[in-house]
């Protein structure tokens, strides 16, 4: 490994202007639970490390009138241990509670997660079908792009040079909404997605109002399966109509063959966490 | 290759309740630093990308994998190893406890799994068979099954009630 | 050697006292191969072909050598040219050109990760980076990954130099190392007057023993051209004689230390960075410690071999076998020794055969060479067998328990290569099985919604190897006993070891304090391994008590000037048989006793312990949507001989079946078709979890093997057997599905029920 120089900035300007000097050369460190592994594996070759922990708005969490904020750096467990966060967004959970073991959630971050665009990313998914915001900083200040936005490619992201994800925003939902997210692995932890699915719904007057669905694995990027998810929108949640989203979905998903997976076997599992993340998603709003 | 000189950083921090100043390359873990700056083996490397556990180690209250963490962001920090578990008095109860149920066999995993226990113990005084099973979810052990390691878990908890 | 099993109630023996190097590696005191720091010492890394299979052309270490911060650069060039001589036995063989071609490549690598030069600097960081500098230059061939095709006409032959043995006859130009053959009865007519004859192949891809420390090795080379070696091993005597001849060195000029050892189930037998870190350290006579990375210890330590067993098997409308067949492939990977010949032995181990045949071949590809991994090839032959007679149960309507009563193995039935065994415990363990509350119990209770439970019981052996141990033992001046001792502790043999010298001496067993030390501190000792420490390192302790006894007996008689015969000894009490006044406490007769301090040595060399078997039972729990498997109740039962220290005994079950549970369900060595393993890591090679199993119920059935004092078998090895056919018997219960690949992974299982449907 090449060595490198340890920045810990304590404001987002500080951070911007570091991580500007050095260019490709910079990486972020919030719980280092990916960038560390990749540097060592010579993914990067880095001179400098700059560790955001530091600047507040990385690691709060508040809420707004109309959102939840969350730094990007804040570690999943902060997540999970608030009642309040637990209570109003279970699907974001779900992932939060099954990225690495109690160990990696000590560290590791849903904002991580999204930066490090990994097909197979828990945190992602979830994301999207609640949302979510990015709010990135650059030289000339914040921007916001939708979560969907952010992956552009295995390991690739929408972030310019010089630019960092500061927060993740959620917009608020009344108690008609809810997700899931469902990840299929071999083991029962402490594995990478073979398939993974969240599905998000929206309930108004015994129909769904809205629906959300994404895929993860099954793509070079996570995918907001948009498609499958509008089959469902004005629809009674009945088990035939689910049945039709999830089989859109299983088309939607494109996956490659690996150690973690077969083709078949990847799509088979869309299909069904598709179904069953739809049915707890429902199961969560009442229905 | 470009020109990046890197030094060493000074930095401060507090290793079983013993405040001390170090000198770390920047890039180095917090594992490689225990291990060779500091000098204290008990925490071991078994894989480097924090899929195993046998580097855990107690980090202001939460488990992390040390070779997931820099060397340099001890700074300020409280860090608890396994070397900090028994006081001169005698073992802690999960010690003992993994003693007396035979919960090693080669003891390789044996600190990040105490470790790992203990932080569980400490905030909840009777967990499940399921619950100790999922809290050590991260900790591999090749050799014992985990059968004896849940064992002892459950009888510290019970014990140190 | 042999004698009775003493009879009578023990003291110190079946119980569980807290093992003596317990403390050290719970308080993190202990030291295992990577914690040991040197004055001086300086930090080796290799560089390793990124190939599997390609001619070296040539290497230019020149960049590496001008690195601020590097002190030394080596290739095989520095290490002598050895020829091809065959030596040692069981667990240890191999020729010693090939022992050292492993060490680090001459002029083809034979496997990705394969070593073809080091170095050594000032700290691991510029050590790695140094090695990234050293240039090599290869010529690719086309790797042979599998046993078919490293059988098949016109494939790549790894080893053009080498003869090899087919059933007697020296062929060249061979992937098959040796092809060895035993037979015995009349097939032919078994299978003509079989009812019913079933045949089946399994296939099982490479696995590795996973243990949490990766190797590491640290040498010291003076101006004496003595080496100093501490090592992580399971042998320090294996080490001394594998450094020594890879070095073409005298052994008494290599010193081996062995540190505590984080696991090895076989791996830790052969060396690999020894002699590295030794050569480095004689180019810069600095202390050199070289380590691997988890990546390292997959891609170029380990394996257990992967392979292709099909097994026959006939038997009468009475259920009676008549005739067996099996026709064994194993990988050896890039060198000879896939360990065929135990397979051998234990392919039809549990059942009395009639008439039987095994061919076994010994084939080359482009992996890693294989190395022993618990019963080494008893489960890869165990999954064939088993599976067929899991078969023959449900075809005929059998119960499996009975079927294998029926056909069971027992004291003089004739063993596969001939000998017929002595007092073995398998039907004990298969009657233990039947009136298990397991066993007896409802399979479906409680099931989740959605998912299908089934049941799954195999049996396995292994046959416990003996050899040569040394133990010494000296009284000290208050009354306990230091023993020394040359087996490095993988899990408890400290403990197992004492007790027995405790047990003989009347004393607890917290006063006979174990010591595991150097190879010039004690006899020879051979490796921990092939389930024989306990039995013959604890039999070295066992006569080195009674020899000790004899000496403080012969000490009291100095002392109370009587003849020897008028002595007795008991209980850590020395006295006359006539006289009540003369006595003596241990304490007592170790101050000053007359004649200089009491001390003892035993070695022994011992044939085979007696054969251990286990009897497993498995229940599944198996989402047919997904294809996810869980273990929801198992249940190892397994004759342990005479269970010294209980607790071990059963973690060693437990442990066993917890390895033989990944093997089945998910554990693999992922191979690109460039012979690249793409998954190792810790994180895709998926070994079980904490979540992934339930509790593991013991039984251990107590048949004392008629070869040791008290009984003991060999316990580590057996209970890997069972597992993976138990489950993929659970699998055919719960489904109707016959699985004959390993890992039955969830892709596998949705694969085959799609196909049946």
């Amino acid at each position: 490994m090449h060595p490198f120089n340890y920045y810990a900035p304590e404001s987002i300007e500080e951070a911007s202007k570091i991580l500007e000097k050095y260019g490709e050369k910079a990486k972020c460190l919030a719980g280092g639970t990916d960038v560390l592994v990749q540097t060592r594996g010579e993914k990067f070759d880095l001179d400098a490390i700059v560790d955001v922990k530091k600047i507040p708005e990385l690691t709060e969490l508040k809420w707004t009138d109309s959102h939840l904020v969350f730094g990007a750096a804040t570690p999943c467990y902060v997540l999970y241990e608030d009642p309040k966060v637990c209570e109003k967004f279970p699907g974001i959970i779900d992932s939060a509670f099954l990225i690495g073991g109690i160990q990696i959630q000590s560290r590791a971050s849903l904002g991580g997660n999204l930066c490090n665009a990994s097909p197979s990313a828990d945190g992602i998914c979830s994301l999207i079908v609640h949302e979510a915001i990015c709010v990135i900083a650059g030289s000339s200040g914040l921007r916001e792009i939708p979560v969907e936005e952010m992956c552009q490619g295995p390991g690739r992201n929408a972030l310019e040079n010089g630019e960092f994800l500061v927060s993740i925003k959620i917009p608020l939902k009344d108690n008609k909404f809810s997700a899931s997210y469902e990840r299929f692995i071999p083991r029962n932890e402490m594995d990478i997605a073979v398939a993974a699915v969240a599905s998000s719904v929206e309930m108004q007057d015994g129909k769904v109002s809205s629906c959300r669905i994404a895929l993860a694995a099954v793509g070079p990027t996570p995918i907001y399966a948009q498609a499958a998810s509008e089959l469902i929108i004005g629809k009674e949640p009945t088990e035939d109509n689910i049945k039709i989203v999830s089989e859109k979905a299983k088309e939607i998903a494109s996956p490659i063959a690996d150690m973690r997976g077969t083709i078949e076997h990847r799509k088979d599992l869309i299909e069904v966490l598709t179904r069953r993340t739809i049915s707890k998603a429902l199961e969560r709003v009442g229905v | 290759m470009s020109e990046n000189k890197v030094k060493k950083v000074a930095v401060n921090t507090t290793i079983n309740g013993e405040e001390m100043d170090i000198l770390v390359d920047p890039y180095i873990s917090l594992l490689e630093t225990l291990r060779e700056v500091v000098g204290i083996t008990g925490t071991k490397e078994g894989c480097n990308d924090g899929n195993c556990g046998a580097c855990t180690i107690n980090l202001d209250g939460r488990i992390v994998d040390s070779c997931l963490v820099l060397g340099v962001e001890a700074e300020g920090k409280n860090i608890e190893t396994v070397e900090g578990m028994a006081t001169p008095d005698g073992l802690h109860p999960l010690q003992q406890a993994f003693l007396e149920e035979a919960a090693l066999q080669c003891g390789i995993c044996t600190p990040g799994f105490l470790v790992s226990a203990k932080a569980l113990l400490d905030n909840e005084p009777d967990p499940s068979e399921e619950r100790i099973r999922h809290w050590l979810a991260g900790n591999l052990c090749r050799c014992t099954g985990y059968d004896k390691i849940v064992k002892a878990v459950t009888k510290a908890s019970k014990e140190s009630k | 050697m042999v004698s009775t099993p003493e009879n009578k109630n023990y003291k110190v023996i079946g119980t569980r006292p807290i093992r003596h190097d317990g403390y050290d590696k719970v308080t993190g005191r202990a030291q295992y191969g990577a914690d040991i720091k040197l004055p001086g010492m300086l930090i080796g890394a290799v560089v390793r072909s990124p190939h599997a299979h390609a001619r070296i052309k040539s290497i230019d270490t020149s960049e590496a050598e001008r690195l601020d911060g590097v002190f030394a650069v080596m290739t095989a060039k520095d290490l002598p040219r050895l020829g091809d001589v065959v030596r040692g036995n069981s667990e240890e063989s191999g020729s010693e050109k090939h022992l050292s071609e492993n060490v680090m490549a001459f002029d083809k690598v034979l496997y990705k990760g394969h070593v073809v030069a080091g170095v050594a600097a000032k700290d691991q960081n510029t050590a790695f980076e140094a090695a990234k500098k050293i240039k090599v230059d290869y010529e690719i061939l086309k790797p042979v990954i599998d046993v078919d095709q490293a059988m098949s006409k016109d494939a790549p032959i790894l080893h053009e130099d080498y003869t090899c043995d087919h059933l007697g006859k020296e062929v060249k130009n061979s992937n098959v190392a040796a092809h060895v053959r035993h037979e015995n009865g009349d097939l032919e007519n078994g299978f003509d007057k079989a009812d019913l004859v079933v045949e089946k192949e399994v296939d099982m891809q490479t696995v590795h023993q996973g243990y949490i420390e990766p190797h590491s090795g640290t040498a010291v080379w003076d101006e004496e051209d003595r080496v100093k070696v501490w090592t992580s091993t399971q042998g320090s005597f294996a080490v001394r004689d594998s450094v020594s001849k890879v070095l073409d060195l005298d052994v008494s000029r290599v010193k081996v230390t062995p540190m505590e050892i984080g696991g090895g189930f076989g791996g830790k037998i052969p060396i690999y960075l020894e002699p590295i870190s030794a050569v480095l350290s004689r180019k810069t006579r600095r202390p050199v410690k070289t380590m691997m990375s988890r990546t390292d210890v997959f891609d170029a330590t380990g394996p257990g071999p992967g392979g292709k067993v099909k097994v026959k098997i006939g038997i009468d409308a009475d259920g009676k076998i008549l005739a067996a067949y099996a026709d064994i492939r194993l990988e050896a990977g890039a060198y000879p020794e896939a360990f065929i010949e135990a397979a051998a032995k234990c392919v039809f181990s549990c059942y009395d055969v009639p008439a039987m045949k095994i061919d076994a071949y010994d084939v080359l590809v482009n992996k890693p060479s294989s190395a022993p991994y618990r019963a080494p090839a008893s489960p890869q032959v165990a999954f064939a067998t088993e599976t067929v007679v899991d078969e023959i149960c449900k075809i005929k309507g059998y119960d499996p328990i009975d079927f294998r009563l029926l056909n069971v193995a027992e004291k003089g039935t004739r063993t596969a290569l001939g000998p017929k065994y002595r007092t073995i415990g398998l039907k004990e363990c298969l009657e233990a099985a039947k009136k298990s509350d397991h066993w007896k119990s409802n399979l479906n209770s409680n099931p989740k919604t959605g998912k299908k439970r089934g049941r799954g019981i195999a049996s396995g052996y292994w046959f416990n190897i003996g050899f040569k141990s040394s133990v010494n033992l000296s009284l000290n001046p208050d009354g306990k006993v230091a023993l020394i001792e040359g087996s490095t502790d993988i899990g408890g043999s400290r403990a197992s070891i004492a007790m027995q010298a405790a047990e003989v001496l009347g004393i607890p067993a917290e006063d006979v304090r174990p010591s595991v030390v150097d190879t010039d501190s004690i006899g020879i000792t051979d490796v921990t391994g092939g389930s024989r420490t306990t039995y013959a390192t604890g039999y070295a302790a066992y006569n080195a008590a009674h020899k000790l006894i004899e000496e403080i007996i012969e000490k009291a008689a100095l002392k109370w000037d009587i003849s020897k015969d008028q002595i007795e000894y008991s209980d850590g009490v020395v006295k006359s048989k006539t006289d009540s006044e003369l006595k003596m406490t241990l304490k007592e007769i170790a101050d000053d006793p007359p004649g200089g301090p009491i001390v003892s040595s035993a070695s022994v060399d011992l044939e085979e312990a007696g054969g251990g078997f286990a009897v497993h039972i498995a229940d599944l729990e198996i989402d047919e949507e997904t294809g996810k498997t869980d273990v929801v109740n198992y249940t190892a039962i397994q004759d342990v001989g005479k269970a010294i220290h209980p607790s071990y005994v059963e973690g060693q079950m437990q442990g066993g079946a917890a390895q033989g549970i990944g093997w089945a369900l998910n554990e693999e060595y992922f191979m690109s078709d460039d012979g690249v393993m793409l998954n190792s890591s810790y994180l895709d090679y998926r070994m079980p979890i904490a979540l992934d199993l339930p509790m593991i119920n013991t039984i251990m059935v107590e048949v004392p093997s008629e070869e040791h004092p008290y009984g003991v078998r060999g316990v580590g090895e057996p209970p890997i057997v069972p597992p993976v056919p138990a489950i993929g018997n659970a699998i055919n219960d719960a489904l109707g599905l016959r699985l004959l690949s390993t890992p039955m992974k969830p892709s596998r299982i949705t694969e085959a029920l799609k196909r049946k449907k």
